[in-house]
């Protein structure tokens, strides 16, 4: 699909705004529908449009494999150090009350983080799984 | 409508329109949990059925035929599985309390606490999303992990099997 104008230009007009609408779901969850797991769903789906249309070589340019295996860990880590922030401020784990001197600022900040959390995990799974479908049988020099 | 499509993804021996079909079910599921107020399941069900289980399956058919094999057998104690198995389940819908029933158990239990105190103690006006992440902060972190493990297992699987095609050449 390379070689298709109307494809390579629609795709890369695409892009970007899925990765704003990606960034407006994760931090507009809070107030209308969304949150981390459908804003890193929609990102990752953004870069898959990238890799489908222009090659899963650029797209591997654009987001290396090595920044997407660590971030699907990093994810994970971010999720359970609030869990540990909480205990190191004195809390019980996962507890969101003690990050900030105000109860209710300290939940806005515990979800805040817990939802980046989620996003950045559920994106690079995503992205992972599809790249590791996409590069099977196919060379990876195409 | 759904029913055509499930029938039809039933029949359907060509893959590719399975999976074209499945994402259609998906999106149709989508408004119905729209029309149920239930807009952030919504979402999800739109981006991740509709959206990325439909490209992964794209992906996972570019490996394969696209043609389903004909069964070994008749498939008739399958279905007659499948079928004990949904009538079971109707009959248990049958015990449930009658739908937007307000004096319903889900409505008395913890809802009307989220919904009165979640805006105070959270911050956060969505309520679904002061639930997810903050109330049921342990299993969301579960949900998390699951996802993890899940694209650790791929990655596992699929590299060693490539590195190994590679050492065979």
């Amino acid at each position: 699909m390379k070689n298709d104008l109307v494809l390579r230009v629609v795709a890369k007009l695409f892009t970007p705004f899925v990765l704003l609408f990606a960034l407006y779901v994760q931090f507009h969850g809070e107030l209308g529908p969304g949150g981390g797991f459908q804003a890193g769903v929609i990102a990752a789906a953004a870069v898959i449009l990238y890799a489908i249309v222009f090659g899963l070589p650029a797209a591997r340019r654009l987001v290396p494999d090595a920044i997407v295996e660590s971030l699907m860990a990093i994810g994970v880590l971010i999720y359970a150090g609030v869990g540990v922030a909480g205990l190191l401020l004195g809390g019980a784990y996962l507890d969101y009350f003690v990050l900030d001197r105000d109860p209710v600022h300290g939940q806005e900040r515990g979800i805040f983080w817990v939802e980046v959390g989620v996003a950045v995990t559920v994106s690079s799974v995503m992205l992972k799984i599809f790249s590791m479908f996409a590069s099977r049988g196919h060379d990876p020099d195409e | 409508m759904m029913a055509v499509l499930v029938v039809a993804v039933a029949v359907q021996r060509n893959l590719f329109s399975v999976v074209v079909l499945t994402g259609i079910y998906s999106f149709l599921m989508a408004s119905v949990l729209v029309a149920l107020d239930a807009v952030d399941v919504a979402m999800t069900e739109a981006s991740v059925g509709a959206g990325i289980s439909t490209v992964l399956l794209l992906g996972a058919l570019y490996l394969v035929r696209a043609d389903e094999a004909k069964p070994m057998h008749r498939p008739l104690l399958p279905l007659l599985v499948s079928i004990g198995v949904g009538a079971a389940l109707v009959y248990g819908t049958l015990g449930l309390p009658a739908f937007s029933d307000p004096n319903a158990p889900i409505h008395t239990h913890v809802a009307p606490r989220y919904l009165n105190d979640a805006l105070r103690e959270t911050g956060v006006p969505n309520v679904v999303t002061a639930v997810l992440a903050s109330y049921r902060g342990y299993d969301t972190l579960g949900e998390t992990t699951v996802v993890f493990t899940a694209g650790a297992g791929v990655v596992a699987l699929l590299r060693r099997r490539r590195r190994d095609g590679e050492g065979g050449k």
